[in-house]
């Protein structure tokens, strides 16, 4: 895909991903990005207003954050001149901003590129309802004392019903589920149980402690907050995760008899992300160090029932394109939106009818080696800010390369509304 | 006659006049606009012949009648910054002074008179007397620039407004705010301005042209005081408010050092229902003030202040404009420095390598910002300028890298070696060490010659003053730079010698360890800070010592006498071990309550303190500054006095403590300092150099 010109990714950092605790976090999602982004920018050889554009994934920044790209730039020196964006594609705004910036590198329009993604999921507004919206505008109109007396009394109790933005980013407006619904859905189409989604989210957070431990997590940038708090690890996870505790837990999507419950979910979360995507000619210009290149990129739409397939779907014509099987990918990082979805991804690559009558393949696809598979834990034990997953799992993705001196491989995320997306890095 | 024969009228007019510092043009609205541009000046200040030819103008104008008339600033520096300050010195006597303050009065009077609506245009400051004259406008309208600024900053040399300024501002704001503004002597934004109703418009500087216009053509009335202002004003009224006004002031100010606001509370408690009076008192009271030895004194301090100032601007450091401070040691000071860099607009990187010392010192950096840009948008932009660094990386892009951890020469030494292999080749490389001499640190360096100490003081936010100091190792170019570096950030820069304590540690420390002696042979703490205040310190030694704490004031004087000699009272090495050490524990010479305030015993009534108190204290102090004079810690005098008034508050109005000399004459303190020393001992002998004071006079000033 990225064949015109080379795409080579030279630097990336991100924030600890901070978990969620009702109230809104102590970082804006610009804050975020700037915390993450300033010590990034500034171990670079090329000064901050080098980069040839900004472009930056967010689903829902705050009201003071009108083009979030754009206030992120400025705010990190970026300088007037240099032109930056905001992209959304859902869950993979991360991966569409990184995506972006590699085409257009790759068909020459820009040799630098700042790409990431950065969401402040604590802080997703609380909306007024229609009916308090309107009843505001009548207030506004109301000149007269007796006029304001009678508007004052038309108020029910029903016109102060927040609304959660959060809850409703995360429900399907088409077909009308929740994330977490879609989730049982493909547990159910592949009969996976509750003791395997458990085991897979335990594994997550275990899996995860190792690499904090063993310093494997070196893309993280320690950050601080205004009030005088220091951040320095995914602060989500839970090492003392079990079996035990991860069965008391209630299933939250569907009541009683669904099997997705939080242990087993990706954990709302507060982060952001960054790549330096840099042309041939840009290495040579910096003398720059180059952590690998992205090789491929893909899109991909299905039933937005069973959204958490997306992966399959997107990085299935990759793997076809680049003629390798599943096990010809070194590494692998499915984003773990549920552990649900991840294991269904498995299931669907293994199962002949799906990959005849979805994917057009003449026979299953394989079966996907999981001691490949986020080898660092994932989503469920680290958060998944949406805007900013997507880049975050690629930054990792070529930090696991390297640890592990290996060569190739996939950074893969399913996209709430049915899509999923997909890119095929190498290390350098 | 038509609107162009007039121009014309008036611009022949014009041409009759001979104009230095003015320029006047009379628009095709017939408005005249009078650009100030003082000849041969950087700032505009009015002065006698700035205002001669302001005189000038107003003849003309009176007689071409324009629609109105604008004062505009032809400088970038700011609107006035007020009366120029040299030509006080040159006053002779009360009379003269009077004179000159009354031929400057009926200028603006003038004025003020004048038969058609004026406005005073101000963008950047108008303080002093160039206020003065805009309140004699009948609008005035502020840009909302950052540097804009109006005040009354009189008091703080001793005197009060004398160009109406008292009446006007009154009249405007009303008798709180107006005696506020005049008593404080503060800068005031544009926001505040307008909110006290000082302006008439605060707009951006792209409107102020056309809101002058506006002005001229509408003229709009003036914001209505609140109904109280009037109703208060008569002698019942004024005199319960000038009580209140008085005893708040009395908090702040000694009436036998600083009369100055006494007398602008007298003024209006008299005078403030008759404006003509008021006027004429005011002029009668400045003339008093200004030939004062207070003010000539503070008169001296501001230009001292000013010469300092200037030497941030040595032609070595030109076109060395750091953008980028990269400080190490997140401790109070350390932090506290970074956050000012910040606050002052470079870009910051705060290096250690616990990540909670950071987080502790972006907190305190928020509150400053807070308080001191209080803009939300700002504030987020000093935090985006001031970064966090656990590892460093800030040091190859910085032009000023300050370290500010512990005080241990190795991990000094060792942390240079590292900061110099990645450290710019031109990067000024500061340590704002107090007691480790730097030509020791500097000698981990490949570059010995580019270290220089850089020594702030605790409350940084507050204190005015930065010690740079010249190792024997030291390039002066690097000197130079540092001195361009402190100006930069608002600070006032003084050059000393590496040595001991610096100078100002130095000489403050055997007068803080003269009351601890005091205090040891029983004279309450009460009565030492008492006469320490009465002499003019801001604050007394024995509070003084609780506030900075014991410890380190122990460190310090430790420090002082292993160079030195000289003996660190026990009581102090005892509080110390008791860990009272001062206000920051609670308990130090005094209890401290919890609004942070010491509670001082009363003293029986019957107790008679010893009369030398002031002499034993207030003289080793400046034995000490004599001795750092002949040591050649410092190389004038009058930055020695500038550096101990803005680093310890030495009584300003006494000028510093070689002004106090010159006043009270060398040899009678040698003298004494001799018989001190034949009753106390070894401490109070006279420095050597006392005897080439004596000599030469001429060595003083």
């Amino acid at each position: 895909m990225f064949n015109q010109r080379e795409v080579f990714v030279v630097d990336g950092a991100r924030t600890p991903f901070l978990k969620a605790d009702g109230k809104p976090g102590p970082f804006a999602a610009s804050d975020l990005a700037i915390a993450a982004g300033r010590p990034l920018l500034m171990r670079q050889p090329f000064e901050a207003d080098a980069f040839d554009e900004v472009v930056v994934g967010c689903v829902a920044p705050s009201e003071d954050e009108a083009n979030i790209g754009r206030v992120i730039s400025l705010r990190l020196g970026c300088g007037k001149q240099t032109p930056a964006w905001t992209v959304q594609r859902n869950c993979a705004s991360g991966m569409q901003a990184v995506d972006t910036a590699a085409t257009n590198i790759a068909i020459g329009r820009s040799d630098l590129v700042l790409a990431g993604g950065c969401e402040a999921m604590s802080r997703s507004p609380v909306l007024l309802n229609k009916k308090m919206v309107s009843w505001l505008g009548d207030w506004a109109r109301a000149k007269t004392f007796t006029q304001k007396l009678s508007t004052l009394a038309s108020i029910r109790p029903a016109y102060l019903k927040p609304i959660i933005g959060l809850l409703r980013g995360l429900r399907d407006p088409v077909v009308g589920l929740s994330m977490g619904q879609t989730a049982e859905i493909v547990a159910d189409r592949f009969n996976i149980s509750r003791e395997a989604m458990d085991e897979f989210g335990m594994r997550s957070h275990l899996r995860l402690a190792d690499a904090q431990d063993n310093s494997r997590m070196g893309e993280i940038e320690t950050i601080v907050d205004a009030a005088g708090k220091a951040y320095d690890h995914d602060n989500g996870i839970r090492r003392d995760s079990s079996m035990e505790k991860l069965a008391k837990l209630k299933p939250v999507f569907d009541r009683d008899v669904g099997k997705v419950t939080a242990g087993n979910s990706a954990q709302i979360t507060d982060g952001a992300a960054w790549l330096i995507l840099a042309s041939k000619q840009a290495v040579k210009d910096y003398k720059l160090e180059v952590m690998g290149r992205l090789l491929d990129s893909e899109w991909a739409g299905l039933d937005p029932r069973q959204m958490g397939l997306g992966p399959v779907h997107a990085t299935t014509p990759i793997l076809k394109r680049n003629k390798m099987s599943l096990n010809d990918v070194d590494y692998w990082e499915i984003n773990e939106a549920f552990a649900a979805q991840v294991l269904g991804c498995i299931e669907a690559w293994k199962d002949k009818d799906y990959c005849k009558s979805e994917l057009g393949l003449a026979r299953a696809f394989g079966e996907l080696d999981q001691e490949k598979l986020n080898v660092d834990g994932g989503s469920v034990a680290i958060g998944h800010p949406v805007g900013a997953s997507g880049a975050r799992i690629i930054l990792h993705l070529l930090h696991v390369l390297k640890q592990r001196d290996a060569q190739k491989g996939i950074a893969t995320i399913c996209i709430g509304g049915g899509q999923g997306g997909s890119v095929l890095v190498e290390r350098v | 006659m038509g609107q162009d024969q007039m121009n014309e009228t008036t611009q022949q007019q014009e041409s009759k006049l001979v104009l230095k510092h003015w320029n006047v043009n009379v628009d095709e609205q017939n408005i005249a606009w009078l650009t100030f541009d003082k000849q041969n000046s950087s700032q505009n200040t009015l002065s006698a012949s700035t205002l001669e030819e302001f005189a000038e103008i107003i003849k003309q104008l009176k007689k071409s009648h324009p629609k109105g008339a604008v004062i505009l600033s032809g400088k970038a520096s700011g609107f006035i910054a007020g009366a120029d300050v040299a030509e006080f010195g040159e006053l002779k006597s009360q009379g003269e002074a009077l004179e000159m303050v009354q031929k400057a009065n009926r200028i603006i009077n003038q004025w003020e008179q004048l038969p058609f609506p004026t406005v005073a245009a101000v963008d950047g400051v108008a303080l002093g007397g160039g206020f003065e004259l805009s309140l004699a406008s009948d609008y005035i309208v502020l840009t909302d620039n950052d540097k804009t600024r109006v005040g009354l900053p009189e008091v703080l040399l001793g005197i009060h407004p004398g160009f109406g300024g008292t009446v006007r501002a009154i009249e405007r704001a009303g008798p709180a705010s107006g005696l506020d503004i005049i008593l404080s002597g503060r800068g005031l934004r544009p926001k505040q301005a307008i909110k006290m109703g000082l302006v008439d418009r605060v707009v951006p500087p792209r409107h102020l042209k056309r809101t002058a216009i506006m002005l001229i053509e509408q003229q709009p009335n003036r914001k209505a005081l609140p109904i109280w202002t009037k109703a208060v004003n008569n002698t019942l009224g004024r005199s319960a408010l000038a009580k209140t006004v008085r005893s708040k002031v009395a908090a702040k100010a000694n009436p036998e050092h600083y009369p100055a606001p006494y007398a602008v509370i007298d003024l209006w408690q008299q005078y403030g229902d008759d404006r003509n009076r008021m006027l004429d008192e005011e002029a009668k009271s400045i003339s008093r003030l200004i030939t004062s030895e207070a003010s000539h004194n503070l008169v001296r301090v501001f230009f001292l202040q000013e010469e300092l100032k200037a030497l941030g601007k040595s032609d070595a450091a030109k076109g060395f404009k750091p953008d980028r401070v990269h400080v190490v040691g997140a401790g109070v000071m350390g932090g506290d420095i970074a956050a000012w860099c910040a606050l002052r607009g470079l870009n910051v990187t705060i290096q250690d390598n616990n990540p909670e010392a950071l987080a502790r010192v972006v907190k305190r950096a928020n509150e400053l910002f807070k308080r001191k840009l209080r803009d939300p948008r700002k504030v987020q932009l000093a935090l985006d300028r001031f970064m966090p660094d656990v590892k460093g990386i800030g040091v190859k892009h910085a032009d000023v890298i300050i370290e500010a951890i512990f005080e241990n020469l190795e991990a000094k030494q060792g942390l240079f070696k590292t900061i110099e292999a990645q450290a710019k080749p031109d990067a000024v490389l500061a340590s704002n060490t107090s007691s480790i001499p730097l030509e020791q640190i500097a000698t981990a360096l490949e570059r010995p010659e580019r270290l220089v100490g850089l020594h702030f003081f605790n409350p940084v936010a507050k204190m005015q003053l930065v010690e740079i100091v010249k190792g024997e190792q030291s390039d002066q170019t690097d000197v130079d730079r540092a001195l361009a570096f402190t100006k930069q950030i608002s600070k006032l820069p003084v050059p000393v010698k590496s040595s001991p304590g610096f100078l100002v540690n130095r000489v403050l420390m055997p007068y803080l360890m003269e009351a601890v002696e005091l205090y040891k042979e029983g004279v309450p703490g009460k009565i030492i800070d008492k006469k320490a205040t009465d002499f003019g310190m801001p604050m007394g030694p024995v509070e003084l010592a609780d506030v900075v704490g014991l410890d380190i004031c122990k460190h310090v004087a430790d420090n002082l006498s292993q160079a030195l000699g000289g003996e660190v009272p026990d009581i102090l090495l005892q509080k110390v071990e008791q860990k009272n050490l001062g206000k920051k524990t609670g308990q130090g010479f005094y209890k401290w309550d919890k609004k942070g305030k010491p509670e001082k015993p009363d003293v029986e009534k019957d107790y008679t303190p010893p009369t030398d108190m002031t002499d034993r204290m207030v003289l080793r102090y400046i034995n000490e500054a004599v001795a750092c004079l002949r040591e050649g810690v410092i190389d004038d005098q009058g930055w020695l006095d500038g550096a101990m008034i803005f680093g310890t508050g030495f009584a300003p109005f006494r000028g510093g403590p070689m002004n106090y000399v010159r006043k009270r004459g060398a040899a009678e303190i040698k003298t004494r300092l001799n018989a001190l020393a034949n009753e106390y001992g070894e401490r109070f002998k006279p420095d050597a150099y006392w005897d080439k004071l004596v000599e030469t006079k001429e060595l003083l000033m």
